[in-house]
This record gives C-alpha cells, sequence and structure tokens, in this order.
C-alpha cells in the first residue's frame, strides 16, 4: 500500500449512539473542528434497541427522591466493584444531563402534572434500601432509545456536526510516544482508506453482544472499540462482567424490557408459580438482574422451565390490562406479536436469560479519558484516547449494571468527555505527528487482509465463537469448562486471523467489514474467557459454580487484562466519593 | 424449495444489474426475510445488504419485497410468500449503491429540509418544560418514524420530485414538531412549506401508509400540514 489520504480534525469521536453523538454535540457547540464517524446511518446506533428508559432522580415521582439513593442502588448493584467517584459523578449530574435532552426535544412520556413519567425498575430503592421499591426510571413509552438517540441526531444536525457515515474505523494511530493520534477509516460506500487525524480520539463504539450465540444487542455490536484498543496493547478492565438479561425472547434473542415487570408484570415457571417470591422476598422480579437471571436459570435446570424442551419461564403480562400494555409497553406487544407469536394482553411470552450487555471495557476516569497501568501498578493516562458508553469502563456498573444506568451513562460521560476536550483543546495539545511506519503499523491488518489467499469462510468462524462463549462463559461457569474454552479459542486464533477475504471488491463491501469485524469479536472473547476464568468468585453478574462466594478479601477490585502477555492485573476500585460517606461492601440481598 | 431472486449490481464488475436465483431451504421455518438474507450471504459473501438491529426499530433494511417495501427483519415468510417465490429487490427510486444498498442521500436531505429538531425561542427553565399527557399524545404516530424510507420510495411524487416534494417521511417529522405543545417556530415552519412542491405534490395515493413498517400514518400528518398551510393563507 502506499501512501493514503489524511484528513485533519481537532476532535474525532468513533461511534454515532447515544455516548458518542452526546460527545459530538459538546465538542460541536465549542466551535472545535470536529467528526463522527459511524460504521452505520447515526440513528441505526444500537441505542435505538433501548427500550425501557433511563434511570435518574429528576424527583418527578417521588418528589423526595434523592441521587443519593440512586447512588446507593447503583454501588450495590454494582456488587460493590462500582468507581464511588464515578457513581457519584453519574447520579449527582444525571439530572441536568436529562433535563437537556427534554429541552433538545426528546419525547419522554408525562405525568398528568406535566412532568417527565418515570417507571420502577429492578434494584431500585428509596432511602437507602430501607424505604421499598422506587420509580426512577424516566421513560418515552418503551422506545426510550429511540426517542433520546433521534434527539441527539437533531441537535447535533443543529449544531452542524460533520459526520461521516458509513465509514468504518479499523485500527488506532499511535504515534512514537505511544499517543493516540487518530485511527485508520474505510469509506464503506467507495472502499477508500484514510488516516483521519485527530488530537483527541473518542472511542463510543458500543457493545460486543454478538460474541455470543444468544443476544439482544444487534448485528453490528461487534466490539469494534475493544478490539481496536487491545490490539494498540490498550488493556480492557472487568470484561469478565456480561449481563445476561433475564426477559430475552425464546428463540430470538430480542429484548423485552425490564420495564415489563416495572409496570407489574412477574415470572412463572412450569406450575404456574411466580418464584422470584422464593429467590428474592423483598424485591422479588425486580431484583438485580443477575439475581433474576440465575434464578431463571435455576428453576429451568430444576425441572420446572416451560414448552415441551422445559427450557424457558413465562412472562405474565395480561393482568395488566389492554390500556396499560398497549399505552405503556406498545413496542412490547409488537415484538412479542412478532418474534413469539403471542399477543401478551391475553398470554404470557416465553423468555430466558440472554446476553445483553458488557459491563467491562477501556478502563477512564470520569474525564472520559482512557488508562493503563504503568509499571509501579499506577493509573497513567493515555495521550489523546477518550472512551465513553458501553465500550468503556469508567465504572459505574462494576459487576452488574442496574436497569436505566447505561443510557444514563452515556449522556453524563458523553456529556463529561466533550466539555473535557474542549477545555483542553483550549488549552492547547501538542502531540508529535505519526510517522509513516505509525500510519503504516495501523494498516497492517486491514492490508493483510486484502492479500489474504485461501483460509476459512468468516461466517462459519463467526457461529463456531459464538457457540463456544455461549457454552463455555454463560450465566454459570467453572474452571473446568472455562479451560475447555480458552482451549478451544486458542486453536480457533490462528484460522481466524487467516480468514479468507475473497471478494477484493471496493463499493460497499460489506464482507470485507465482516472480516474485521469478526477479529474484534474474537479479541473481546479471548479477554472475557481469560479474565474469566482468573476471578476466582462470585460477584454481580461473574457467577461460578466452583467459587460461589463472594471474595472481597482477594477480588474487591477490578480486573485488568492485558493483551500482550495476556495477564490479568488487579486495580483499585474508587470507595472516595467527595462529597457523601463511603458506600462499605455489605452482602447484597434483594 | 423456497425459489429466492436477488437484485444484484456490482458497479466494479457489473456493467449492468443482474438476478441471482438461489433454492432456499428454510427447514420448515417460518423465518424473517432477513434471515434468508444472511444464510445466502454466509455462502455467498458478495452478497451486500444494511442491517442492525434485526427487530424492526433502526431502519436499516427497507428493501422491496415480492414488490412490497418493507423491513426484510420484521417481514415473516408466511407474509409475503405466495407460490414459493421470494423477491428481493433494493428500495425503489434511489439510486443502487451495490446489490440492495441503496444511496439514501436525497431521502435524508428532505428530512434535514424540514429542520427535525425542536426550536423553542425562550430560555429553558431549570427542570423540564412541562407539557401534559394529552399534549404529548399528539406525537404518538408520529416520534416513532425509523427513518427506513419505506414509505417515500413507494411514493411516485417522490419518484418524480426527490429534490422538491419533501416526501412522506420528511413531511411526517415536520408534523412531529408542528404538534409539539414546546415548539415555537410554527410560523417559520409552514413559510418554509408554502409553495408549490414541498406538500402539495402529494396527492393523497396512500402508497406510503399502506407500507409503513410502524403502523404510522404519513398521509394524515400531510392532511393536517395542508390544513395548517390553507388556514394560514386565509
Ligand atoms: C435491546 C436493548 C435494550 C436496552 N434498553 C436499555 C434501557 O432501557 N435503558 C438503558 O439504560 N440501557 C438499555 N440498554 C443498553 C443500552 O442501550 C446500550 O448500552 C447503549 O445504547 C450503548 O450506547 P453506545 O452509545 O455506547 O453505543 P451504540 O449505541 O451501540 O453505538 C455504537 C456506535 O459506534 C459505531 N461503531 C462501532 N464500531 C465502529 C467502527 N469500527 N467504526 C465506526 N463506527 C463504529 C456504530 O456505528 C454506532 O454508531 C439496552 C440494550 C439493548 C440491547
Ligand atoms: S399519500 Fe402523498 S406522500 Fe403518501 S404516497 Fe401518496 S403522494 Fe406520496
Ligand atoms: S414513516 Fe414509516 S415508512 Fe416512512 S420512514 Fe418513517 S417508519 Fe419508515
Ligand atoms: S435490521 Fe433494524 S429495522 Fe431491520
Amino acid at each position: 500500500m502506499g501512501s493514503i489520504r489524511t484528513i485533519s480534525f481537532d476532535g474525532v469521536i468513533v461511534g454515532g449512539g447515544g455516548a458518542g453523538m452526546r460527545a459530538a454535540l459538546q465538542l460541536a457547540q465549542s466551535g472545535f473542528k470536529t467528526a463522527v464517524i459511524t460504521k452505520v446511518f447515526p440513528t441505526r446506533s444500537h441505542t435505538v434497541s433501548a427500550q425501557g428508559g433511563i434511570t435518574c432522580a429528576i424527583a418527578s415521582d417521588d418528589p423526595n427522591d434523592d441521587w443519593r439513593w440512586h447512588m446507593y442502588d447503583t454501588v450495590k448493584g454494582s456488587d460493590y466493584i462500582g468507581d464511588q467517584d464515578a457513581i457519584e459523578y453519574m447520579c449527582s449530574v444525571g439530572p441536568e444531563a436529562v433535563y437537556e435532552l427534554e429541552h433538545m426535544g426528546m419525547p419522554f412520556s408525562r405525568t398528568e402534572e406535566g412532568r417527565i413519567y418515570q417507571r420502577p425498575f429492578g434494584g431500585q430503592s428509596k432511602n437507602f434500601g430501607e424505604g421499598g421499591q422506587a420509580a426512577r426510571t424516566c421513560a418515552a413509552a418503551d422506545r426510550t432509545g429511540h426517542a433520546l438517540l433521534h434527539t441527539l441526531y437533531q441537535g447535533n444536525m443543529k449544531n452542524n456536526t460533520v459526520f461521516f457515515n458509513e465509514w468504518y474505523a479499523t485500527d488506532i494511530v499511535k504515534n512514537a510516544d505511544g499517543a493516540v493520534v487518530g485511527v485508520i477509516a474505510i469509506c464503506m460506500e467507495t472502499g477508500e482508506t484514510v488516516y483521519v487525524k485527530s488530537r483527541a480520539t473518542v472511542f463510543a463504539t458500543g457493545g460486543a453482544g454478538r460474541i455470543y450465540a444468544s443476544t439482544t444487542n444487534a448485528h453490528i455490536n461487534t466490539g469494534d472499540g475493544v478490539g481496536m484498543s487491545l490490539r494498540a496493547g490498550f488493556p480492557v478492565q472487568d470484561i469478565e462482567m456480561w449481563q445476561f438479561h433475564p426477559t430475552g425472547i425464546h428463540g430470538a434473542g430480542v429484548l423485552v424490557t425490564e420495564g415489563c415487570r416495572g409496570e407489574g408484570g412477574y415470572l412463572i415457571n412450569k406450575d404456574g408459580e411466580r418464584f422470584m417470591e422464593r429467590y428474592a422476598p423483598n424485591a422479588k422480579d425486580l431484583a438485580g438482574r443477575d439475581v433474576v437471571a440465575r434464578s431463571m436459570v435455576k428453576e429451568i435446570l430444576e425441572g420446572r422451565g416451560c414448552g415441551p424442551d422445559g427450557d424457558h419461564v413465562l412472562l405474565k403480562l395480561d393482568h395488566l390490562g389492554e390500556d396499560v400494555l398497549l399505552s405503556r409497553l406498545p413496542g412490547i406487544c409488537e415484538l412479542s406479536e412478532t418474534f413469539a407469536h403471542v399477543d401478551p394482553t391475553k398470554e404470557p411470552v416465553p423468555v430466558v436469560p440472554t446476553c445483553h450487555y458488557m459491563m467491562g471495557g477501556i478502563p477512564t476516569n470520569v474525564n472520559g479519558q482512557a488508562l493503563t497501568l504503568d509499571a509501579q501498578g499506577n493509573d497513567q493516562i493515555i495521550p489523546g484516547f477518550y472512551a465513553v458508553g458501553e465500550v468503556a469502563c469508567v465504572s459505574v456498573h462494576g459487576a452488574n449494571r442496574l436497569g436505566g444506568n447505561s443510557l444514563l451513562d452515556l449522556v453524563v460521560f458523553g456529556r463529561a468527555s466533550g466539555l473535557f476536550i474542549e477545555n483542553a483543546l483550549r488549552d492547547g495539545i501538542v502531540m508529535r505527528d505519526a510517522s509513516d511506519s505509525d500510519i503504516e503499523q495501523g494498516m497492517s491488518r486491514l492490508d493483510k487482509l486484502n492479500n489474504s489467499t485461501g483460509g476459512e469462510n468468516v461466517a462459519g468462524l463467526k457461529k463456531e465463537l459464538q457457540n463456544i462463549m455461549q457454552n463455555h462463559f454463560g450465566v454459570f461457569r467453572n474452571a473446568e469448562f472455562m479451560q475447555q474454552g480458552i482451549e478451544k479459542l486458542a486453536e480457533l486464533r490462528s484460522r481466524i486471523d487467516n480468514a479468507e477475504l475473497s471478494d477484493k471488491s471496493q463499493a460497499y463491501n460489506t464482507a470485507r467489514i465482516e472480516a474485521l469485524e469478526l477479529h474484534n469479536l474474537f479479541e473481546v472473547a479471548e479477554a472475557t474467557a481469560i479474565t474469566a476464568e482468573e476471578r476466582k468468585e462470585s460477584r454481580g453478574a461473574h457467577a461460578r459454580d466452583d467459587y460461589q462466594e463472594r471474595d472481597d478479601e482477594n477480588w474487591l477490585c477490578h480486573s485488568l487484562y492485558s493483551p500482550g502477555d495476556k495477564q490479568v492485573a488487579k486495580r483499585a476500585v474508587n470507595f472516595e466519593p467527595k462529597t457523601v460517606d463511603t458506600f462499605a461492601p455489605k452482602a447484597r440481598v434483594y | 424449495m423456497l425459489q429466492v431472486s436477488l437484485y444484484r449490481y456490482n458497479p466494479e464488475t457489473d456493467q449492468e444489474p443482474w438476478t441471482q436465483e438461489v433454492e432456499f431451504d428454510s427447514g420448515g421455518k417460518d423465518l424473517m426475510v432477513l434471515d434468508v438474507m444472511e444464510q445466502i450471504k454466509a455462502q455467498d459473501p458478495t452478497l451486500a445488504f444494511r442491517r442492525s438491529c434485526r427487530e424492526g426499530v433502526c431502519g436499516s433494511d427497507g428493501v422491496n419485497i415480492n414488490g412490497k417495501n418493507g423491513l426484510a427483519c420484521i417481514t415473516a415468510l408466511s407474509e409475503t410468500v405466495r407460490d414459493n417465490k421470494l423477491v428481493i429487490r433494493p428500495l425503489p427510486g434511489l439510486p443502487v449503491v451495490r446489490d440492495l444498498v441503496v444511496d439514501m442521500s436525497m431521502f435524508y436531505d428532505q428530512y434535514e429540509k424540514v429542520e427535525p429538531y425542536l426550536q423553542n425561542s425562550s430560555a429553558p427553565p431549570a427542570i423540564e418544560r412541562l407539557q401534559s399527557p394529552e399534549e404529548r399524545a399528539k406525537l404518538d404516530g408520529l416520534y416513532e418514524c425509523i427513518l427506513c424510507a419505506c414509505c417515500s420510495t413507494s411514493c411516485p411524487s417522490f419518484w418524480w420530485n426527490p429534490d422538491r416534494f419533501i416526501g412522506p417521511a420528511g413531511l411526517l417529522q415536520s408534523y412531529r414538531f408542528l404538534a409539539d405543545s414546546r415548539d415555537t417556530a410554527t410560523e417559520q415552519r409552514l413559510s418554509k412549506l408554502d409553495d408549490p412542491y414541498s406538500v402539495f405534490r402529494c396527492h393523497g395515493i396512500q402508497n406510503c401508509v399502506g407500507v409503513c413498517p410502524k403502523g404510522l400514518n404519513p398521509t394524515k400528518a400531510i392532511g393536517h400540514i395542508r390544513n395548517l398551510l390553507l388556514e394560514r393563507a386565509i
């Protein structure tokens, strides 16, 4: 490959979902030369699928609501490995960020008083767990993500943000100092490859649920940001923590929101028993997602599953009545009819825990600055590199994310990173330019793929990868199974590295994109597998048969997986919020 | 065996579009059209189409299925296949980039033209702007649009004047902001639409209503805008 064209910006945001567009909005308003690169038209990003809502103490449902209660729930939900300074920041700044969305035009549902409608979600309480169930999730019917994403796109349009739609970032470009100075990207329509140079590169590439065979995630959730970051030699944090959502539609994987249970729906087994009463006597169906998912799997394993194969349970909604269902959960009614062929106003919906959310990701501070550890084990900022949204691990979700907290994470930290970068640019950022060989380094994977001959079919390899993850790293894990999985992955690596791109054409070549995505899926899967095996305890979403207890003595910490030596280090959790007392770890009961 | 006909065109290798015929075994399952496309692509990776959410909310995979525009991911074979035939073509009326991928720029340009963002001349309050449930209900049937372009690319008026007629999708969004109690730019919005083409090229043929995968009704919204424009003229 000869030299490629360079385009330059002050700030480049890779990803046009909720997080990327919130960051972009901030930078566009500041007047700095900003661009968003996104592999799909922004409103087709996965944020559009979010249903239930955005959790935030705006005190609409309960005038006495307090962001500190939200903070308590979030810390507890995280099973105490969420960083308390970051959670404090998110919960306290949250209301402002949500009001901004409303002012931008987001069509929230409303209360009789004209305020934003809030519904109960899992893991929510009043008064630090003492005051019963709270209703803190702000909703636009059950299409909150759609409403949020379209509003943010519209806001960016109003502020003339530059979008590179259907451009695919392949790899990071680092300079001689190890700073991130942009990315290599392909314009999908023409196939042209360019170096996008930037003084601040923000990853907002979303999740990677497609590492599992069964997932609520869109096809495009292939972990590109994590893949690129690992290939650049940077670590990922808490990547073993994958949330399995209790209510994926059996067979299809499509999600029905936790809002269904928030509005009063509940799960039943084949005997018609409301089994969550046994597992979580207080919160019942609104216990933490990890708790509900495990209870469901136990019901199924103990022979109380439904259907001819006894492989799912049922979500009962009909008792809520047609009026509530059609006004508050219209999208769910549609999805249930399309994908489960049931009308929820009459029959229960077959559901099963399904891979949903990546709690781990690129470690960052509250400004979105990406971190690594230096030789002494101290946090070190990676110059020029930022991450926000699901790809980031700031960490507000720890070992288990609460429903509605992701959308809040997107807008709060999208905004925070934008603000920080704006100031940094104003103060002046000096970075050495990338040399030709730095750029070539960034191009090397793509070059190799473009010159590939022979090798296996991408679709087949992807399926194999997804089945390994599904079978060996699911809701319940143990050493023996995980080690088998790790061996299988090791065998798969070279086959995936050498996968074939038979079609070398330029124009809208989706085969090339899918081959590049497969590499990223593999990176995420391998990091997940190795780290999951290493964390010898059960915490949040990481549940092991062979280590059933939480082990605060050894594992009250983040895991940090380094790609070079494939070793897992430990990183301290922040227990020092600025304005409230520390929430000390205690047993997590619902 | 299902007979699948796919529209194929790669500008680098094909002089002109051609039709690929594939015999497809659905294994007796009532798959979605997108599943069929994915399985064909697994065998023949050169086939290009857009897709993302696979649940009818992102609007990526609008295509023409057996003559009717729709989303491949939520169109079940049982709904569309007759005589064992499944014909998949790109959305009509837009330039083809490759295979089933069309150039949507003209569609997006019309969307942008209606300034689809809230405009309110007063400074926002410290909390949210209040809106009653009744006022909010006026946005139902409007805000849910996923910009799939199924409607506009089935509209003869849009085919003939894609540069001057806003088209059903854009007009639906225009009305979404006209109908919002929080928007104060009604007059400016209407004055920008007040020409013979932007709105008045709609002849009420309702192709758009028949194909909208979200069950929205652009014709009705266009009727409201038309009334507002006529009232304004008096
Ligand atoms: C079905 C479902 C329902 C959910 N409901 C809720 C809910 O009710 N409340 C809640 O809080 N959370 C919910 N979540 C979680 C939440 O929606 C996601 O975590 C969140 O939307 C992720 O947003 P994001 O901005 O980080 O990434 P995304 O929205 O996934 O966007 C990623 C962006 O990155 C771009 N991109 C990725 N890779 C590349 C690349 N290589 N080159 C260029 N661009 C790239 C994509 O084009 C896209 O624009 C839900 C998740 C699912 C799956
Ligand atoms: S009703 Fe109007 S907008 Fe809809 S298809 Fe007919 S002419 Fe087009
Ligand atoms: S109105 Fe319906 S058909 Fe038209 S773009 Fe919107 S969702 Fe698609
Ligand atoms: S893939 Fe999103 S609408 Fe069909």
